[in-house]
């Protein structure tokens, strides 16, 4: 049995004849860390992620989870932020708690509701009339209230203001379990780079670099951030 | 707040420096608690395991002690916390040095013109 929480080997992706979105990919990822899955526009982050949480299925080539393949058994130890909500606009908060109550067993509402009070949301208000933001941090608080082994959070912060995003970072700092693991895509490295443990760049569906933040820092002399810019120059 | 990290130096040796200066200035006293790893990664806004690091790092110097149950304590050493707060004078006072020599200043007229300010300071 491997030890590591997700492994990927030979990961492939095609759509169509002509776009391979994720190519012959490589990835060994342990339990207990925080991890940004870094890479410009379109060189496959997304696809990547839906392919971890069984959306999608590999051309060729496998992806394990604590070492299976993705199925029903897998959802269960995955808590997944999709980048576009799939939540019902009618709904009110406070059934979106029940919801995911009912439907995840490592789901709790104390630590949801906590959430929600910190950030003002009233649980009485529906989905449709709260602000993109306010929607996006709901999302978050229901995906961060689980229990889960792996959380994949595609694009968390993108739509949220600065002040929100540093609770939002503390919040998940506060709530994970120490042997649970954190993949994170996002843009906006430097609001992030300071709490993760490694950095993965990607770029035209593999993996240019997996390494630690502080050791690029040792190395290069700069920030995440600068040297992302930096590989990732147009 | 977010403790203010520089962006291009390794995090857990600032976070390093930063305890320790908490430490020598007596905002954590000599034989007190510190917070656990995960409350401090949080009040930074780091990474826990990168609070761990800069916790075995301070341990290894031994100006944090370690006890298995109860948590983890500053030393009770005040020599100890003396000689880490002379030595971080000391680096102070090298980069002032090299900035005011960068300046055009020689080491007589540094000591002058820092006598005379340090004057008008107590006035």
């Amino acid at each position: 049995m491997s030890s590591y929480l997700l492994e990927a080997s030979g990961l492939t992706k095609q759509f169509g004849n002509e776009t391979i979105a994720v190519n012959q990919l490589n990835l060994e990822v342990g339990p207990g860390k925080i991890i940004g899955l870094l890479g410009p526009n379109g060189s496959g982050k997304t696809t990547l992620i839906k392919l971890i949480n069984g959306l999608l299925t590999p051309s060729s080539g496998s992806v394990l989870v604590k070492g299976h393949a993705p199925d029903i058994e897998s959802k269960k130890t995955i808590a997944y932020l999709p980048e576009r909500t799939y939540l019902q606009n009618h709904m009110k908060v406070s059934e979106l708690v029940d919801f995911f109550a009912d439907f995840y067993e490592d789901f709790s509402k104390e630590r949801a509701y906590m959430m929600l009070h910190s950030l003002d949301i009233k649980s009485t208000a529906k989905l449709s009339t709260l602000s993109k933001g306010t929607k996006e941090k709901v999302q978050l608080i229901l995906v961060m209230s689980r229990d889960a082994d792996l959380y994949i959070l595609d694009e968390p912060i993108a739509g949220v203001d600065p002040a929100a995003r540093d609770y939002i970072l503390k919040t998940i700092l506060n709530n994970y379990n120490e042997n649970a693991t954190i993949i994170l895509s996002t843009h906006l490295i430097s609001d992030i780079e300071n709490i993760l443990d490694e950095v993965i760049f990607i770029k035209n569906g593999s993996i240019l670099l997996h390494t630690t933040v502080e050791d690029i820092r040792e190395q290069q002399g700069k920030s995440v951030d600068s040297y992302f810019r930096e590989v990732f120059a147009c | 707040m977010a403790w203010n990290l520089d962006s291009d130096r390794p995090i857990y040796t600032q976070i390093v420096e930063k305890l320790q200066m908490q430490i020598v200035s007596g905002f954590y006293k000599p034989g007190e608690k510190l917070p656990s790893v995960r409350e401090l990664a949080c009040a930074a806004c780091v990474n826990p395991n990168t609070m761990q690091k800069a916790f075995t790092e301070l341990e290894r110097s031994e100006l944090i002690l370690t006890q298995r149950t109860s948590g983890r304590f500053v030393t009770e050493d005040i020599d100890m916390i003396k000689q880490v707060q002379t030595t971080l004078a000391e680096e102070q006072i090298k980069i002032f040095m090299d900035k005011m020599r960068g300046l055009g200043f020689n080491r007589e007229e540094i000591v002058t013109l820092l006598e005379l300010l340090i004057k008008g300071d107590s006035k």
